[in-house]
């Protein structure tokens, strides 16, 4: 990937449940391994913020948007498989980069 | 009829939340259940968001229910714009927080899905609506949308089944809209979910007409009409038409309302006919049924009652001018918001839809007197016809409403029970006639039937003039059923002869007088004669008195005579007729 800016990612959780820790365990893992010093994270609780959850239109969680660059892509899920997020996100893996 | 009607008072147990849409709150008895979520479904355009956003609208202004929308399909502008054309102000209902519009984006193929998860957003989003307007009431429309976002069905169903178990939880009242799907309700198959209500909108097209209609599918805990019910959108939004209510069980007046054609009452025993009775004009086309039906509307609007008149086959401007030519002021009652006229072309809807917008018009406008003409403009098979007036009779009658229903009669129909079969169903039938005779045509007019009152059984001519509808009687003679001109002739006939007898009896009794002055002069004349004859008869009587003294005279004197002469002529007093030389004597001496 040409990182012509950093990568925006948001993460929306529900809570702070297992799945949640879990969820934001692995992002946090795939982010520092191929997205060092070129991503932003942000992570919501929609308990704590649901305006944030209706101006994104988030319906699932947990739930991981990239919001730059563009167009936005989402990720349902609790994101264990790290082949299929970075797929999913367009992200090359960072022994390739 | 075979309809299961639900007992009317079978002990509400479930308590209701009413939708404000006409007809359909009665079909359920009440409403949606309270504090449930209940399933409409139907085809595409079959009125499920608009249904679903008239629940939350009158739950907003009526009921003091606020309300959320979470639209799966459209955006909340489209929503706002789509359903202005009702007379909903959506933005108002927002701004005053009556009612909070979601609109819940989802995308094919736009989320990605790895590993677990929920629809906990969703979930939230709509607590956290619900929480900021204290809403009562939510529709989500149409939520099966879902399905094409995410892929996981199995998830899908169990969020769905968390859903609606939390939406029981909250106590909120819910409306789920669904896409009819191939062989069941829904596509998704919603209904197992959502088991407390089900209603199904169709929208079907028969010869080229549509006609929505709504079922009650399920009411679990309640009583509910079961069968189809037309229902109609339009710009006074929805309303459903509970027509199988075929009770004949009306309240009955006795109060007597005119016609507005005075020899038409005189043909009535009460002089007119009773109100919240169903009147069957019928005849043939130019019989005047259409000006019978204005001037009944005409008369009453003269009495200050409300007059609706549902016309098929011309507008209502048409009509005004039309018996402005019989004398009837139409438009000043138009104008005064008694008469309304509500036009349509048979064509436009189905029987049924007809039917649905009658009784909302109905109900809006609450008529004493409604004319439909003609009734027979009215397309369809025959049963479905004839199903069509009974309910549309039954509507009126349970209004106490009076209605005159015009019926054309097709020329050369002979049979009599081809008045749409309905003349049995009408209290009173008034039938026009063109009688057809010496070159010209005449309007006549029979009274067939008048349910509870004597009438005339005698044909009447109708006559349309600038004065309005007048009845003359026909002239009924040796020669049959004379009218037009030929009962202008008759008429001017026995004028002539009656003339003429007038002449012969003044004629003869002037003769009589005649004959009478003449015997009196008779009398007069031989009165005359006697009289004469008895003046004759006094003036001889005097002269033979007269005769009679004289002679008296002359005897005393012979007498007096004779006793001087005695003595110088003795012999002479021997003689044998003394008195005759006497009296000669006595003459001779005069």
């Amino acid at each position: 990937m040409s990182a012509s800016g950093p990568v925006v990612l948001r993460l929306f959780i529900a809570g702070p449940g297992a799945r949640s820790q879990r969820t934001v365990e692995s992002v946090r893992r795939i982010c520092e391994t191929h997205l060092p010093g070129r991503h932003e994270l942000e992570i919501v609780d929609i308990y704590q913020q649901p305006a944030l959850a209706e101006r994104d239109g988030v319906l699932a969680a947990p739930i991981l948007l990239r919001v730059a660059p563009l167009p936005v892509r989402r990720i349902a899920g609790d994101l264990q498989d790290e082949g299929r997020v970075l797929r999913a996100l367009d992200l090359a893996p960072a022994e390739e980069a | 009829m075979p309809d299961a009607q639900p007992e009317p008072h079978a002990a509400p147990t479930l308590p209701k939340a009413p939708t404000g849409i006409d007809g359909f709150d009665a079909i359920t008895q009440g409403g949606l259940p309270v504090g449930r979520p209940s399933l409409i479904c139907g085809a595409a355009g079959c009125g499920k968001t608009l249904f679903a956003t008239t629940f939350l609208v009158n739950g907003a202004t009526r009921y003091g229910e606020p309300g959320v929308f979470v639209s799966f399909e459209e955006r909340a502008e489209d929503l706002v714009a789509n359903v202005a054309s009702l007379g909903y102000d959506l933005d108002r209902l927002v701004a005053d927080g009556k009612l909070a519009i979601d609109h819940v984006r989802v995308e094919r193929s736009e989320i990605e899905e790895t590993g677990e998860y929920d629809l906990e957003g969703l979930f939230i989003r709509l607590g956290y609506a619900v929480d900021s307007i204290g809403a009562k009431r939510v529709v989500l429309d149409t939520i099966e949308t879902l399905f094409s976002g995410f892929t996981d069905p199995l998830l899908l169903r169990s969020e769905l089944r968390r859903l609606f178990g939390w939406i029981k939880d909250r106590g909120l009242t819910a409306i789920i809209t669904g896409e009819r799907g191939e062989g069941q309700l829904t596509r998704q198959g919603l209904e197992e979910y959502v088991s407390d209500c089900v209603v199904l909108l169709d929208n079907r097209v028969a010869d080229q007409i549509t006609t929505r209609r709504l079922r009650v599918v399920k009411y679990r805990g309640s009583a509910h009409g079961t069968n189809e019910y037309p229902f109609l959108i339009d710009h006074a939004g929805i309303s459903v038409l509970p027509v199988t209510s075929a009770e004949l069980d009306y309240a009955v007046s006795d109060g007597v309302i005119a016609s507005g054609i005075a020899g038409l009452d005189a043909m009535l025993g009460p002089g007119g006919f009773y109100r919240g009775s169903s009147i069957l004009v019928s005849g043939e086309s130019g019989t005047g049924k259409s000006m019978l039906a204005a001037s009944f509307a005409d008369a009453a609007c003269r009495r200050g009652e409300r007059c609706m008149a549902f016309v098929f086959e011309e507008s209502g401007a048409q009509i005004v001018r039309n018996a402005r030519s019989i004398g009837l002021g139409l438009q000043g009652h138009v104008e005064a918001g008694l008469l309304r006229f509500e036009a349509a072309r048979p064509s436009l809807f189905g029987l049924e839809m007809h039917l649905a917008r009658m009784h909302r018009d109905l109900d809006a406008f609450r008529p004493d007197v409604v004319v439909v003409d003609p009734v027979s403009a009215l397309r369809g098979s025959t049963s479905e016809l004839q199903a069509t007036l009974l309910r549309m009779i039954d509507l009126l009658k349970a209004r106490g409403i009076t209605a005159v229903f015009t019926s054309l009669r097709t020329e050369g129909a002979v049979d009599p029970g081809d008045d749409l079969g309905v003349s049995s169903l009408m209290d009173a039938w008034i039938k026009l006639l063109n009688v057809e005779a010496n070159g010209e045509r005449s309007r006549t007019l029979y009274v067939i039937k008048a349910r509870g009152m004597s009438h005339s059984h005698q044909v009447r001519e109708f006559l349309m003039s600038g004065e309005g509808i007048r009845l003359v009687d026909a002239y009924i003679g040796p020669a049959g059923v004379l009218t037009g001109t030929a009962r202008l002739a008759q008429e001017a006939q026995e004028r002539a002869a009656m003339l003429r007898r007038r002449q012969d009896a003044e004629r003869r009794s002037r003769d009589a007088v005649r004959r009478r002055q003449a015997i009196e002069r008779q009398i007069a004349e031989l009165r005359e004669g006697l009289e004469a004859v008895a003046d004759e008869e006094r003036l001889l009587h005097d002269e033979d008195s007269l005769r009679e003294a004289v002679l008296e005279e002359d005897r005393r004197e012979m007498q007096a005579r004779r006793v001087t002469a005695q003595g110088s002529a003795s012999g002479a007093a021997s003689g044998t007729a003394p008195g005759a030389p006497r009296g000669a004597a006595k003459r001779a001496a005069e």
